[in-house]
This record gives structure tokens, sequence and C-alpha cells, in this order.
């Protein structure tokens, strides 16, 4: 845990006055403010630090203490802690010390050893009938989504059977309704957010529907035509070329491509790029026989 | 039969502590849908969340109607705009590896 200066955070020098701190806080809320930046977990940090500093800084007796241990915040914790047991000593049997509703992950620790946990205005964005969105990460091979699956994720300590349609792109959210936090007050649940990472395990490159990938031939096979079989994600398939293929020559294998998302039984199609590989170490009699190949010409 | 999820407005007001006319005002603003069945107002279990959002704006940042409007079209722009630069990404990256 270390120390957070909160005139960093809202940009403000130490002599700020209250006006100041109050300006800066509007002006970086609606900056980092999370209705405005989804899916940002940098700007939902921000937006908290910003949150924790103007508690501290908007309140005369907060900014007083803050301002007064500053760096030395260790001592402030200790004073604290004696200040709390003597309150506690006041209840009657009361064991209740803390009981500002707050969730985890609100503010830093450095404000919960300084300020304690609750008893103080809260500011942050909260729901109160609908519940909260949850957003999760699922990585997953490209190999792993040329089928449709199912999984189980257990999310928040509750599992939840997923379809993970083939063919869903990298970086593409889907959205599962009812699956985020619970609704308050007879609201409904929040989604849950799944983001698909993909990691390429394949030697195909993927562009949308289509794959492209390239195929060494040797000069032999490239003037003078045969046979070849290559892989692809639904096996290995024969290839005919035909006689004086080009280097660099393309080849569209139709339906050979990847699963169209959402659309059952629709593929797209499989590039495949010929590299005519020259013979390299070539013996005298090789050698010869270019030599009277190229004066045939 | 086509069924609605329905979330009486009256209820919504009391959880958030808001007047039935700022709702109201959005309705007119075309922010949000009213459905009236009878004499009791509705919104539709879908558009919460995007009333929430609304209300946060409004509370938490001092936006008024016709910023959260503005707002609101701009977020959407910025989503097929994200949208986008994913696709493009995603193909860019058949150049990369």
């Amino acid at each position: 845990m270390s120390f957070i200066d909160y005139y960093k955070i809202l940009e403000v020098p130490k002599t700020a006055s209250e006006k100041e701190i109050k300006k800066a806080y509007r002006k970086l809320a609606r900056k980092y403010h999370p209705d405005v930046n989804p899916n940002d977990e940098t700007a939902k940090k921000n937006f908290q630090q910003v949150n924790e500093a103007n508690e501290v800084l908007s309140d005369p007796e907060k900014r007083k203490k803050y301002d007064k241990y500053g760096k030395d915040w260790e001592h402030s914790e200790a004073f604290e802690r004696a200040h709390q047991q003597q309150q506690y000593q006041q209840y009657s049997g009361g064991g209740q010390q803390f009981s500002g509703g707050f969730s985890e992950g609100d503010f830093s620790d450095f404000f919960e050893s300084m300020f304690g946990g609750g008893g103080f205005r809260q500011r942050k964005t909260q729901q109160k009938f609908r519940g909260q969105d949850f957003n999760a990460t699922l990585q997953l091979n490209l190999t792993d989504i040329y089928k449709t699956q199912k999984q189980t994720l257990t999310i928040n300590n509750k599992k939840i059977r997923l379809t993970i349609p083939a063919g869903v792109e990298n970086n593409q959210t889907i959205k599962i309704k009812g699956y985020g936090g619970k609704g308050i007050s007879g609201g409904p649940n929040g989604d849950l957010y799944i983001t698909f990472n993909i990691t390429n395990n394949s030697n195909f490159k993927r562009a949308g529907k289509n794959l492209y990938s390239s195929v060494d031939l040797d000069l032999y096979t490239a003037m003078l035509g045969g046979e070849i079989t290559i892989d692809t994600l639904s096996g290995k398939v024969k290839l005919k070329i035909k006689p004086e293929t080009q280097n660099s020559t393309k080849v569209k294998l139709k339906g050979k491509g990847f699963p169209v998302y959402k659309k059952e039984g629709e593929f797209g199609d499989l590039y495949i790029t010929y590299h005519v590989k020259t013979p390299t170490n070539l013996s005298q009699r090789e050698k010869e026989l270019f030599t009277e190949l190229s004066k045939l010409r | 039969m086509d069924t609605r999820n329905l979330i009486p407005i009256k209820q919504f007001c009391e959880r958030y502590e808001i007047e039935f006319s700022f709702i109201d005002s959005l309705d007119e603003y075309g922010l949000i849908e009213i459905t009236s069945i009878e004499t009791e107002q509705f919104i539709e279990l879908e558009n919460i969340h995007q009333l929430e959002k609304i209300i946060r704006l409004h509370d938490e940042l001092g936006v008024n109607l016709e910023g959260i409007d503005i707002i609101t079209n701009l977020m959407k722009k910025i989503e097929n705009l994200q949208n986008e630069i994913n696709a493009i990404q995603n193909r860019l990256k058949i150049y990369e590896e």
C-alpha cells in the first residue's frame, strides 16, 4: 500500500480552493465517467481515483487530516486505530463497526486505512434497480471456434453454460442476458458481457470468414503440373497443380474457409498462394541441363 | 402471442426517488418510450439500462436532456466505429502474422 497524491489526481495545487477542487473534480468526472467510457477499465479506475480524491479534498475535515499526515499516513493509521478503538468501547455491545455498505474495490487501501470504511458520503456510480453488468474475457484458440461448442464458465461463483457460436471474431463481445448482478427491489438482473480473445494456433491467417495460407511448390511440379495434398481446417485436401504455374499464384478453395458467424453450414473460402521454390546446390549435370534448356528459349 | 416485459414507472420512480415528470420529459425528448396500459404507465425492461444511464449522466454529471441526446448519439457512433476498427484490425493481422 502506498501513498496516493490526491492533489495530483485532481490536477490541482495543494493551495487549491474548494471552488477549484470542485471544478477540477467535475471536469475529470465528466472525462472518466463509466457511462461515457464503456468497457474502458483505465477510465473506470481513473473515475474511482477521481471520486476518492474528491471525497477527501472536498471535505474540509478529511482534507485537513490528509494534509497534516500526508506521506506519513502510517502514523495516521495508528492514530485512527486508537480512535476507533475508543469509539468501539463506547458502543453498548455494538460489534458492527463498519456498515457503510461499500462493495469491495470502491476505495483504495490507502483511503480505507486513513479514513476507515464507512460513515462518509458515497458518490460512486451505483445500481439502484437493475443489477450490475459483468464483463469477462474468454481466451480461445482459433481451432476452438471452428465448430460451435458449449462451455461451462464459472463467473462470480455462478456456473453458466455458454454456447459459443462458430466463427466468432477476435475481440467480439456477446451479451448473455440476465447473467449479471442481481436486480434490486424487483429490478431486472444485469447482463454478462463476454469478450472473446482469440489466439491463432493454426498455420492459416484469418480475415473474417476467409482463410489464407501459402504452400511451397517445387520447380518441377510448378512447371509440369502435378498433385499435392494440403491441410485445411476440415482435413486434408488433394489439389491439382496446373502445368506452368507461376510463383505467387493464388487459388481459391470454395467453402474451405472459416464458418460464418451464426449462419450454420455456411463457410468462407480458403485462399492458397503458391510459392515456387527453385532448386539450390545444383549438380554439374543439373547445371548443364538448365543451360541446355535456357538455349531452347 | 407477443409478450413484453414491462416495469411500472411508478415503481421505478420510487426506487430512484425521482419525479414522474422527469421520465415524462425523457419521453418528450424521445430518449425513452413510455407504454400506457389503461391508467398505468410502463417502461420496457429492455430500456431500463438506457434509462439508468440517462439518470446517472443527469444526476452525476449534470448533463441536461439535450446533452444526453447528443451523448447517446455520439456513443452509438463510437460503438459502430469501434466495431469497424476491430474488424479492420483483425483483417490487418493477416499481414502481421
